[in-house]
């Protein structure tokens, strides 16, 4: 059934957020630290569990995989509610720090990608 | 007409389904028809929702009742749940691989974003520590700017800049990333993960990879999703002390 997939991200999904949430608290930042992250995280790991078990079948699957495929239009969705004239009304200052640390990380995402690499031959 | 309001009024959210639909058939007509797939149609999709984002006001175009739908459907519930289902297509043994670098460019996007941002604003004349501090933290994401900045105690003024610099972020990480992927080698799992933990704005990142390609999100958005909550832990305390120190 197409729910119990649908159930299993929900579970973890609420799972992860909670360890966001009470890590926020623990650390006193007051938000949600990482909670998507220990989400996905958990999400891979029940769906490796289930699958070797068995339990896992095409159509529980298919449930999650729904909700992964809305993700490009749930993307487009957020794209039309963001701030877009506050962002070009904050003055120079918005605009050229924005375009700077943009442009900087752009530029480092390959020098710390290799740095990756070696490690991984490294070891 | 009254009818056809009242109607879209209750059904917000099936509305916007239509309107991205809609909205996503034309794009994708338009990238292969008119474009030869030069722009991808995820990305021309994304770029117009921002221009019809510019009408609206503080809710982009879920400012207009009509279209107040969009606020839930691209609201933070239902993506990060979209963001977690996408786990089902990464490999944990991939994440694993780049778990350190991904690490690593957390805590440098942050530093880094931070102090760029601080440059900026001294540079452009502003000298006291908190203004300084709140405009770096802005610098970082929309969320670190004024959650810093209310920590500190900076002006309305100061967190309203703050925060655009975060969405202007936003903004050129969607616009950018699928234009200079291939340049910056963003097209295999470890560098996804950098590129989450470097620029680390979640909606930013989403939006950018997805126009880039959809299999690298999952990645990109494991590191992106710490990126927040760590400027928030260091932007106000140590990075302010710093600044407190220098200035």
């Amino acid at each position: 059934m197409k729910i119990y997939g649908v159930a299993i991200l929900a579970g973890c999904y609420l799972a992860g957020q909670l360890i966001g949430s009470l890590l926020g608290v623990w650390l006193n930042i007051g938000g949600n630290v990482g909670g998507v992250g220990f989400a996905m995280v958990l999400l891979i790991i029940t769906n490796e569990r289930l699958r070797k078990k068995g339990l896992l079948d095409t159509k529980s699957e298919q449930g999650i995989l729904f909700w992964s495929a809305l993700y490009v239009p749930i993307v487009v969705a957020m794209s039309a509610i963001q701030n877009v004239k506050a962002a070009l009304s904050g003055g120079w200052v918005a605009i050229l720090a924005g375009l700077l640390v943009t442009a900087t990380c752009f530029m480092l995402v390959p020098v710390l990608s290799r740095l990756g690499k070696k490690t991984e031959q490294s070891s | 007409m009254e009818v056809l309001e009242k109607l879209l009024d209750k059904n917000g959210l099936i509305f916007a389904f239509l309107m991205i639909g809609l909205l996503m058939a034309v794009s994708n007509w338009i990238s292969r028809k008119l474009l030869r797939n030069k722009l991808p149609g995820t990305a021309l999709a994304i770029l117009a929702a921002l221009v019809f984002a510019w009408f609206g006001g503080t809710k982009g175009v879920a400012d207009f009742p009509m279209f107040a739908g969009m606020a839930l459907l691209g609201g933070s519930m239902l993506r990060d749940f979209a963001i977690v289902a996408t786990a089902m297509g990464a490999s944990f043994t991939e994440i694993k691989k780049a778990g350190l670098s991904g690490v690593l460019s957390l805590f440098i996007g942050v530093i880094l974003s931070f102090f760029i941002g601080t440059a900026v604003a001294y540079a452009l004349g502003y000298t006291d520590a908190i203004s300084i501090t709140t405009i770096g933290a802005g610098a970082c994401t929309y969320i670190v700017g004024p959650v810093t900045g209310s920590a500190i105690g900076a002006s309305s003024e100061i967190i309203a800049i703050s925060i655009a610099t975060g969405v202007f972020k936003v903004i050129l990480t969607t616009i950018f990333t699928p234009l200079v992927a291939k340049r910056i080698g963003l097209d295999n799992p470890n560098s996804a993960m950098v590129f989450g933990g470097l620029i680390g704005t979640t909606s930013g990142v989403a939006a950018g990879l997805a126009a880039t390609d959809p299999k690298l999100v999952p990645y990109g958005a494991l590191t992106a999703t710490f990126y927040t909550g760590l400027g928030a832990l260091l932007c106000p305390s140590v990075l302010y002390f710093l600044v407190q120190a220098i200035v």
